[in-house]
């Protein structure tokens, strides 16, 4: 196959790529831009193959390799369970950056990638092999890291080393001048060096950055990762001068900025101050527990029983799901009891929160699996105004995004956040395990109100009594 | 010493309302006032002495003495030269005022040295629909509108067919869709009508539907809204459609109820003398802006009169009509107003003009006119305006959102500063890049455009599987792993050293093989996501 044909496969995968973003905007195309995106994955990797750059010795190695990672790769994502959905894009991303890396240190100990090239132009060839390198680095370690957070095999607390700002600054200082003697080297021994100490800084500077984020942020932070390994797809196109690279790693990273940066928006944070690691200011950690506004009043809890009751007597329902609710796999009890109801013409919602649960979406996808219908399913910003002509709103194990300090209290650490505010409703009920906070940290004001009832207890034992009594 | 709230008779000819109730005494007793009502305030409300001195309330015996020993005076109608004459200096009263067409009123007010608030001055924002006596006036004024229309019309509202034969349903038709126009509206609906309401706001469309009303509208395209959420005076040319518009109506339905008002004018003239000939016998029309001089030119106001066989009320006072429900609504708009003046709750009010409600609602500020009030700060955003849920609701403010266009645009100045910047950058980037490099350049960032154009209205349900369809094909940098592993040989270059192939071929295959996992795993559980959605 000659050069140009590859190119123009390239120039068609691309616009596939695009237009499997576009279609994923929406639920209705989104099936079909899924399609868009394997087809184009399919030709650019054929093209590739088949084209100039790659003689047919390497076919074996191709396919065995294709092989064994694509089997393991399916069969990933046909065990996986909806619940683990985070982990899985987290593990995912971190590939990605194990690759970029793995190609920098192949492409910049290939000499014949630099043959025939200017000094100018090797000098930004090396300058290419260094940052995807540095950038596939980062990725990573950070994505490792929000695997173990989201898998709970790490603390979700921030880890807030003193003076991390100083720390970040001095790691960034560090590279810089790595890079210096790294694109002063004469030969490639020399430069495997500097190439090998900037790497174990990036790795470092990988784990500190997704270390120091809280568990709230983690939608945040998954979404950040995805750009990342966009960015160092793009990096290694640069590297390599791959047009289809460059574009398709733009495309992810762009797309994956503008996500985090939509998602920094719902939860009122600033962009920066996440990318840069750690939420708030330098203020430290945030306010523990139960501060100087430790809310008053008493604590209603009720029966599965009761709880039955309160929504029989309900003419309209808005249901609020939050992590518990995947922590505890009640989505299909959910489910059942929002069926059952609406059998009884009662109208049940769903508000989702912008941040609800761990990665962007979480909830949608969940309650997509027990089948729930999505037109049911509300955006904040839609249902928020309809909270004070709600019966019954039945918050299923959420706890930051309900609490109504946000609102009340400038002094909390989630002031300014925007919440569903279950509260006017005539009646909410909160399904905990306890009256323990939530990953803020922050008390609920919620749980006094008069209007609150508390049912304590597993989500889902708890749902499968409420939906048992209902239907008594 | 708490301050007194006193409350007069009102004696305006007819009046039947008056400024507080029991119920509402009880809660300014709370806030530490004590109250004091003239005797028989409440009786054309069919409130007696006894239940307000029931609820705390002291009663004095005339007029006069509320006025000497009141700190704070509670009125409904705009006081006259009598109990202007009355007012003294440091004396606060609050009622409605009009200062828009009473400027006399406004300078003998003033000459008083008092404080005066008015309750029609309150501005229209969302923190003070609480105290909007002029929306739950003009709530009661729709309600009873209708019932006045029924009463004078002589056939049933709803369509029946009954043994004795057929009744087609009676047809009416509101102009102008504010609050007295969407309570119309919900009233004549509820009897059963078959309701059609035109608005100059083409946004309230939804709210008269959401009524049971059917939106008719005019076929002229020209932005209505003015500041505030009310209406402006429209052109020549829209005039003309309206006026065509209307007649048509005119000859079809029994029933036209017309609130249109425009701030600080006269009532706009829409219904014609030629359309109440066109009416059928029978027809009714009630003119809600009366007052203000009719938006129907054989409006007589204050009065009911049959012209050409069609029945033209011109009630003045259709809130005072309903001079329980009116009263309870005004106390009480009264007490929230009350509670903003008074946020220490320990019975002494204070006029605070740095707060955006007070500011606008006081017209005098002791004995200094103070009206008309700096424009409001945000007007209610019509595009949004969300649909009333009930008669009785104001058409609540909503600020448009969405990812879209919902972001503030960003300031001239910061938008130049980014340009600026990036002008810099890419004049270095232009000065010692070479060529080869610019091509790829160019390419990245039109993609990365590209990207955040495409990604921008996604819906937040499809985030998760938007990310890990990204997430696949960021799986692309296979390319870059695949071209390494087996280059077609090179005249390998003098100097260099000999190609180190089985380590790059194996670093290579690692890279396959790991994004193969990425790759295929990717798209299969987007797959597997995307295949749950559904409606």
């Amino acid at each position: 196959m000659s050069g140009s044909i590859t190119s123009v496969a390239y120039i068609g995968a691309t616009i596939l790529f695009i237009l499997s973003l576009g279609g994923l905007s929406n639920p209705e195309t989104s099936r079909r831009g899924n399609l868009y995106g394997m087809l184009g994955m399919g030709i650019a990797v054929l093209a590739t193959i088949f084209g100039p750059h790659v003689s047919l010795s390497g076919l074996g190695w191709i396919l065995a390799a294709l092989v064994a990672g694509g089997g393991v790769g399916l069969y990933l994502a046909r065990t996986v369970q909806m619940t683990q959905m985070p982990e899985l894009v987290a593990f995912m991303h971190s590939l990605v950056g194990l690759v970029a890396t793995v190609v920098g240190y192949a492409s910049y100990i290939d000499p014949t990638a630099a043959a025939g090239m200017s000094p100018a132009e090797a000098g930004i060839h090396h300058v290419e092999v260094y940052l995807g390198v540095l950038i596939g680095a980062v990725t990573l370690s950070g994505s490792v890291i929000a695997f173990g957070k989201l898998s709970g095999k790490i603390g979700g607390k921030p880890l807030m080393l003193p003076a991390r700002h100083w720390l970040n600054l001095t790691m960034l200082v560090l590279v810089l001048v790595l890079g210096q003697r790294f694109l002063a080297a004469g030969s490639i021994e020399q430069g495997m060096l500097p190439l090998y100490a900037m790497t174990a800084i990036a790795l470092l500077f990988g784990v500190h950055m997704v270390m120091a984020i809280g568990g709230a942020d983690m939608p945040v932070v998954v979404s950040m990762l995805n750009s990342y390994s966009g960015w160092a797809a793009a990096a290694t196109g640069f590297m390599l001068s791959n047009d289809l690279l460059i574009v398709t790693g733009a495309l992810v990273g762009s797309s994956g900025a503008i996500l985090s940066y939509i998602m920094c928006r719902a939860m009122n944070r600033q962009f920066l101050s996440v990318i840069a690691g750690g939420f708030g200011s330098d203020g430290g950690a945030p306010k523990t527990a139960g501060g100087a506004a430790a809310p008053v009043g008493e604590v209603t809890s009720v029966s599965a029983q009761e709880t039955a009751e309160l929504l029989k007597d309900a003419s309209s329902v808005i249901i609020v799901p939050g992590y518990g609710m995947a922590v505890a796999q009640a989505q299909h009890t959910v489910y059942e009891i929002t069926k059952t109801l609406r059998e009884k013409g009662k109208n049940v919602r769903f508000a989702i929160h912008p941040v609800a649960g761990r990665m962007p979406g979480h909830m949608n996808v969940l309650l997509a699996e027990a089948k729930v219908p999505y037109d049911i399913v509300m955006e904040m910003d839609e249902i928020n105004d309809d909270f004070p002509a709600t019966d019954v709103a039945m918050v299923i194990g959420a706890n930051d995004i309900v609490n109504p300090s946000a609102q009340d209290d400038p002094s909390s650490p989630i002031a300014g956040m925007p919440v569903l505010e279950v509260w006017k409703a005539k009646t909410s009920i909160v399904m905990k395990r306890s009256m323990a906070s939530g990953y803020a940290g922050v008390d609920n004001p919620l749980f006094y109100k008069e209007n609150n009832r508390m049912l304590f207890g597993d989500a889902k034992k708890m749902l499968d009594e409420v939906l048992a009594a209902l239907r008594a | 010493m708490p301050q007194v709230i006193g409350v007069p008779k009102e004696i305006f000819p007819g009046e039947k309302r008056v400024a507080t109730v029991p119920d509402v005494v009880e809660k300014l007793r709370k806030l530490g006032f004590s109250v004091l009502v003239e005797a028989g305030a409440g009786e054309g409300a069919t409130i007696g002495d006894d239940a307000y001195r029931a609820a705390g309330a002291d009663i004095a015996p005339d007029a006069a003495s509320v006025w000497a020993q009141a700190d704070i005076v509670f009125k409904v109608r705009a006081p006259n030269a009598d109990e202007v004459a009355k007012l003294r200096a440091g004396q606060t009263l609050v009622s409605f005022i009009w200062a828009g067409q009473n400027p006399d009123l406004l300078k003998s007010l003033a000459a008083q040295k008092a404080t005066v608030l008015s309750m029609d001055s309150v501005p229209r924002i969302s923190r003070a629909q609480k105290l909007d006596a002029l929306s739950s006036m003009a709530n009661i004024g729709g309600y009873r509108a209708v019932i006045e229309a029924a009463h004078a019309f002589g056939r049933f509202f709803t369509g029946q067919i009954t043994a004795a034969g057929k009744v087609p349903p009676a047809k009416v038709f509101v102009i102008g869709a504010g609050v007295a126009g969407l309570a119309a509206i919900g009233a004549a609906s509820g009897l059963g009508a078959i309701v059609r309401a035109n608005d100059t706001r083409p946004e309230v469309a939804d709210q008269i539907k959401s009524l049971g009303g059917e939106f008719v509208p005019v076929d002229y395209v020209e932005e209505g809204s003015g500041v505030g959420g009310y209406a402006k005076v429209m052109s020549e040319g829209f005039q003309k459609a309206q006026r065509d518009t209307f007649a048509r109506q005119a000859k079809e339905v029994d029933i036209i109820i017309t609130t249109a008002l425009i701030p600080g004018k006269p009532a706009p003239k829409l219904i014609t003398t030629e359309m109440v000939q066109s009416m059928k016998p029978g027809s009714v029309i009630v003119d809600m802006a009366a007052e203000q001089g009719g938006n129907c030119e054989l409006t007589e106001p204050g009065k009911i009169v049959t012209k050409y066989g069609v029945t033209i009320i011109g009630y003045t006072d259709l809130p005072s009509r309903l001079p329980r429900q009116s009263s309870n609504l005004y106390a009480t708009n009264l007490l929230r107003l009350t509670e903003e003046l008074c946020k220490t709750k320990d019975g002494q009010i204070n006029v605070n003009m740095e707060d955006e409600v007070l500011r606008g609602a006081t017209v005098v500020n002791s004995g200094e006119v103070t009206w008309p009030p700096p424009a409001p700060r945000l007007s209610a955003a019509p595009a949004g305006a969300t649909p009333p849920k009930a008669a009785a609701a104001m058409p609540a403010q909503k600020k448009g959102h969405g990812h879209g266009g919902g972001g503030e645009p960003a300031s001239a100045g910061k938008t130049a500063a980014m340009f600026g910047v990036a002008a810099l950058v890419f004049l270095l980037i232009g000065a010692y890049a070479p060529v080869t490099f610019l091509g790829h350049f160019t390419v990245f960032v039109l993609a990365c455009f590209v990207g955040y154009m495409v990604v921008w209205n996604v819906t937040p349900s499809l985030h998760t599987p938007l990310m890990s369809v990204t997430n696949a094909i960021s799986s692309i940098i296979v390319i870059g792993a695949l071209v390494q592993i087996a280059p077609p040989a090179v005249a390998s270059v003098a100097g260099e050293g000999a190609r180190p192939d089985d380590l790059i071929r194996w670093l290579a295959v690692a890279g396959i093989a790991l994004t193969a996992v990425n790759m295929f795993g990717g798209f299969a559980v987007t797959r597997r996501m995307l295949a749950m959605f559904r409606k």
